[in-house]
């Protein structure tokens, strides 16, 4: 499987997003900077780091959102090739129009940083096929811009479509109707607040977020 | 030429720096105040000649995120 990991200015997970593409995927991924216009041939997976792109200047996100790399992504997108937004990378993905909806200011106003138990809602998707329906599972979030907010319309229409792939399992952020992570209409592209690369090895403190990466590259294979 | 774009969340969009704000303006004792919203002011100035159709471009592109946010444009 060949991946890549977009690095924005203010990106700080893109090396942990790198490490575990690296480390269950099988082969290096590749660094790839914001200012460039094109993306390595044949790429199989694009990851949209966590951190604080652009010093969330603006909107969280909005700023890289409208980087160069975004066209080349989007292309990429449109022709199936899967793209996993993690944190900021969620809200990238979401201001680019790639992902409906928003991610506002935690309704508490505080800056969320634990462990939290997500649903997983859909167990069919390229990116949780590795994990049961309904199951709970532990992983990591951190994060001030986490509450996503969509007209009732949409949200209604991501339920019906089981684009909705994991819930809190009790409220984190004010997210409307506990979303955690979302899918586009095609499934390849997946936005999620919680860090599932920071669960991989029992040094980590469990390895719940394994499996979403075992599932992708299976699925990519 | 100096043009101010005023964007405010839409309404029924929960805001809750606003009430964050509410809380701390009756914290302070100040009564009668029925609801806050916060909003953020971008100032631009801008090339003479620059059409109304330029600047909703700018606001609808970037500087409003349009799924929660309304813009408004003033020209001086």
């Amino acid at each position: 499987m060949k991946s890549a990991v977009i690095v924005f200015p203010g990106s700080n997970c893109d090396r942990d997003l790198a490490t575990a593409f690296t480390a269950i995927g099988g082969s290096p991924a590749q660094m790839v900077w914001h200012g460039e216009t094109s993306l390595p041939e044949g790429i199989d997976l694009i990851g949209i780091p966590g951190g604080f792109s652009y010093g969330d200047y603006l909107r969280s996100g909005a700023m890289a959102a409208r980087s160069p790399i975004m066209h080349a992504v989007k292309d990429a997108a449109a022709k199936g090739v899967a793209v996993l937004g993690v944190c900021n990378g969620f809200q990238v993905l979401t201001e680019a129009g790639l992902l409906p909806g928003a991610l506002m200011r935690n309704a508490n106003l505080e800056f969320v940083c634990r462990d939290v138990d997500l649903t997983v809602a859909n167990s069919q998707s390229m990116f949780t096929a590795r994990y049961g329906e309904g199951e709970s599972i532990r992983v990591p979030v951190a994060h001030h811009d986490g509450n996503y907010t969509a007209d009732e319309d949409t949200l209604d229409r991501l339920e019906g479509e089981g684009r909705v792939v994991f819930r809190y399992g009790c409220t984190v952020n004010g997210s409307a109707r506990d979303i955690a992570g979302i899918i586009n209409d095609a499934g390849n592209v997946l936005g999620m607040m919680p860090h599932p690369e920071r669960m991989i090895e029992p040094a980590h403190g469990g390895e719940d977020g394994r499996r979403l990466f075992e599932g992708l590259v299976e699925a990519l294979a | 030429m100096k043009t101010r774009v005023i964007v405010t969340l839409k309404p029924g969009v929960l805001d809750p720096q606003g009430k964050a704000v509410h809380h701390a303006l009756a914290g302070l004792g100040f009564s009668g105040v029925n609801d806050v919203r916060v909003g953020r002011l971008v100032e631009l100035d801008l090339a003479d000649g620059t059409d109304d159709a330029a600047i909703e471009d700018m606001c609808r592109k970037l500087l409003a995120n349009t799924v929660i946010e309304n813009y408004r444009i003033e020209r001086a």
